[in-house]
């Protein structure tokens, strides 16, 4: 397994980056944890509909985005909005969508990033498709996905590696392994000893990666990133990280592990390693950090008020968001309900 | 009677089959160890030890796939699809393989399979978790489709559902699993299958719901100035034809209540069926109170508005009664 920081901080290899770059992941980390934790509690006020929180995967999220141009396509899961977020995806949207709004469903359109896909597994195929398309049209764009330990057991994963290395397209498949799918552990989910071997069967890399370590998750997607550009094939990650919070805010994890498994992880925290890395380094002290996270929960604060100052949709939006051009009894519909509205009926 | 939610009563099923019948085997996705995402298999594994209740990889195609194949031995495999919507990964396996098997092999190969998956809106689930779909199945000869409509019927249903020799999709509406009832347990308390209830007696007019708009109807009845009679189908295929008939010929008047869209939803099938037996008959037309031919939209709001509830069904019933026409929808300004 690919590491370069260890849990303790101690650089093992060469950084793949320098110190300044360093310093802007670290903060991306500390926005994201911000909001992750602010999601959370939104929802139990009632704020926010299920949320799948996804402390502990910090690292994995912000250090492959970071390997990326900004207008590479982004195809991801429920619980990646950190990635999503690093990859120019405004923070209110992702707030709004998860109000209940669909219009957090359609960032700016520099922005090539897709719904984060809810059925698991559903989406990696879309990424190939993606990837494909751009070199056919001459582009040097990639695609990257991103999906779960449980989600390589769908037919899905099998097929989407196996188009893609048959067709050689520029996508990489980035599986964040965070031990567990609901209540289903990484040990019952497949026989196979490692998921980034899988890649053999479909001849393509697989690199597995300590997915709580910034610094190789980083190394490891800028490789696999240069190679699909570079039109040399798709790469599988798998990075080695863990889901210390729930499955998602209506889930009780206490009823299928230990508490004890969740605190070793604690001590592999992904920001901590970055942290003591930079403070040897005379970059980081409790002031600075002080002001990050001060910094950090404005603008989390910021994006909620602004995805809840969106005013509500009304009942006939429910009638525009499927078609170019809605068929005659949609518009029918559509039509008949503003008008009884505008005539203060409806 | 035992009081108890209708997740609780779908788990008692489930156990109470497994006890008398020991080829009776559960699996699914978070079916074992957590005891099911809605908590519908609580219980199971502990009595029944992990070779009768097993978690599966996240593998709807392989998961159901297998179950038609230890169907075929001779095991009474009962699978849950967390949310209908996942069924689209396995579709195949059910509406192609699963359901054909006996056809295609004069009798010999027989799938005693169910198909458990959680159904319907008003959860704020959005546009992906929240859609009924039978309409998948309807039209895949082969199948039989029930659903419970509260704790008071799922258990009954299901028994009956398990000990089906066919492929049985039992249909559990989301929001009623928390909801309590009465429950007759016990071998004596199977459903037959393709039998309807008459929920309440009426004179005015009859309400034929199913699964989720059942408890809308019967609350729209209560409050109702006019008498409605109230008929949970239970079974979709095959569904009573006899029971509505009955009803209809006598209060000449039938609304259908249905949580799907407007366009093909299963209330057409039963809006022909009476219109042309009853031809002549009806003082009204037939009334189908439906969603609109959208998406299930995720805000609350959108959502409520979407669904049909109880005071919708109301004013749209009471619109056909007082003026014999068939009122608007509410998206077209119709009562609401
Ligand atoms: C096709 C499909 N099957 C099942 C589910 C229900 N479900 C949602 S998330 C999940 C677990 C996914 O685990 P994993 O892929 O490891 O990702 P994680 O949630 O751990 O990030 C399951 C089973 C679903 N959404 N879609």
């Amino acid at each position: 397994m690919r590491q370069l920081l260890t849990p303790s901080g101690d650089l093992v290899g060469e950084a793949p980056f320098g110190l300044d770059l360093c310093v802007r992941l670290y903060r991306a980390m500390v926005v994201a944890r911000s909001y992750d934790r602010k999601c959370v509690a939104l929802q139990k006020q009632g704020r926010l509909a299920t949320y799948a929180p996804f402390e502990g995967q910090e690292a994995a999220q912000i250090g492959s985005a970071a390997a990326l141009e900004p207008d590479d396509w982004m195809v991801a899961t429920y619980r990646d909005a950190a990635a999503m977020w690093a990859q120019g995806y405004p923070m209110e949207l992702l707030v709004a969508g998860r109000t209940g709004d669909e219009r957090g469903g359609s960032p700016p359109d520099h922005v090539n990033v897709l719904p984060p896909s809810i059925t698991v597994g559903g989406h990696m195929v879309h990424a190939v498709g993606l990837a494909w398309a751009e070199r056919l049209q001459g582009s040097s764009r990639i695609a990257i996905t991103y999906f779960g330990d449980g989600a390589t057991s769908e037919g899905d994963f099998h097929e989407a590696l196996n188009f893609a290395g048959v067709y050689g397209v520029g996508c990489v498949f980035f599986c964040q392994n965070n031990g567990w799918a609901i209540s289903m552990p990484r040990s019952a989910q497949t026989a196979s000893e490692t998921i980034a071997q899988k890649a053999i069967a479909y001849g393509m890399p697989g690199v597995q990666v300590d997915g709580n370590d910034l610094f190789a998750v980083y190394e490891v997607t800028r490789q696999a990133v240069e190679r699909a550009r570079a039109g040399e094939g798709p790469t599988l990650i798998e990075a080695v990280t863990y889901r210390l919070g729930p499955h998602t805010t209506s889930d009780d994890p206490g009823r299928y592990r230990d508490a004890g498994e969740v605190e070793e992880w604690r001590r592999r925290d992904p920001l901590e390693r970055v942290r003591i890395f930079l403070s040897e380094r005379g970059r980081w002290d409790p002031e600075w950090q002080a002001e990050v996270e001060e910094k950090a929960a404005r603008e989390v604060e910021r994006a909620v008020e602004l995805a809840e100052s969106l005013p509500p949709p009304a009942p006939g939006d429910v009638f525009g968001g499927m078609f170019e051009s809605p068929p005659r009894h949609l518009r029918e519909q559509q039509a008949t309900l503003e008008l009884y509205r505008a005539a203060g009926e409806g | 009677m035992p009081r108890m939610r209708m997740n609780q009563a779908i788990a008692q099923a489930i156990a109470d089959e497994m006890r008398s019948d020991p080829t009776v085997v559960v699996f699914g996705e978070d079916v074992a160890e957590a005891g099911g995402p809605f908590k519908t298999t609580d219980g199971l594994l502990i009595e029944f030890g992990p070779n009768r209740v097993r978690d599966t990889p996240i593998s709807e195609m392989g998961f159901l796939g297998a179950a038609v194949g230890a169907a075929a031995t001779g095991l009474r495999p009962v699978v849950e699809i967390m949310f209908i919507e996942f069924l689209g990964v396995a579709l195949d396996q059910l509406v192609t393989q699963g359901s054909k098997f006996r056809y295609l092999s004069a009798g010999k190969v027989t799938v005693p399979m169910t198909i458990r998956a959680s159904v319907g809106a008003g959860l704020g689930f959005a546009a992906q978790h929240s859609q009924t779909l039978e309409s998948w199945m309807l039209a895949s000869p082969g199948l039989k489709v029930a659903s419970a409509s509260g704790a008071e019927n799922a258990y009954g249903l299901l028994r009956s559902a398990i000990q089906d020799e066919d492929p049985v999709v039992f249909l559990e509406p989301r929001r009623l699993y928390a909801v309590r009832g009465d429950v007759k347990v016990g071998s004596n308390a199977a459903i037959p299958l393709g039998q309807a209830r008459i929920v309440r007696s009426g004179e005015d007019v009859t309400i034929v719901a199913f699964g989720s708009t059942v408890r809308v109807a019967v609350d729209a009845a209560e409050q109702a100035e006019f008498s409605a009679e109230i008929i949970d189908l239970q079974t979709l295929v095959p569904w009573d034809r006899q029971a509505v008939l009955e009803s209809v010929a006598r209060t000449k008047r039938l609304v259908i209540v249905e949580e799907n869209p407007y366009s093909f939803g299963w209330g057409t099938e039963i809006a022909t069926k009476v219109a042309s037996e009853l031809f002549g008959d009806l003082e009204a037309p037939v009334l189908r109170v439906t969603t609109p031919d959208v998406p299930v939209p995720f805000g609350k709001a959108l959502e409520e508005r979407f669904l049909p509830s109880t005071s919708y069904l109301l004013a749209q019933t009471r619109y056909l009664l007082e003026t014999g026409t068939l009122p608007r929808p509410w998206w077209e300004g119709g009562p609401t």
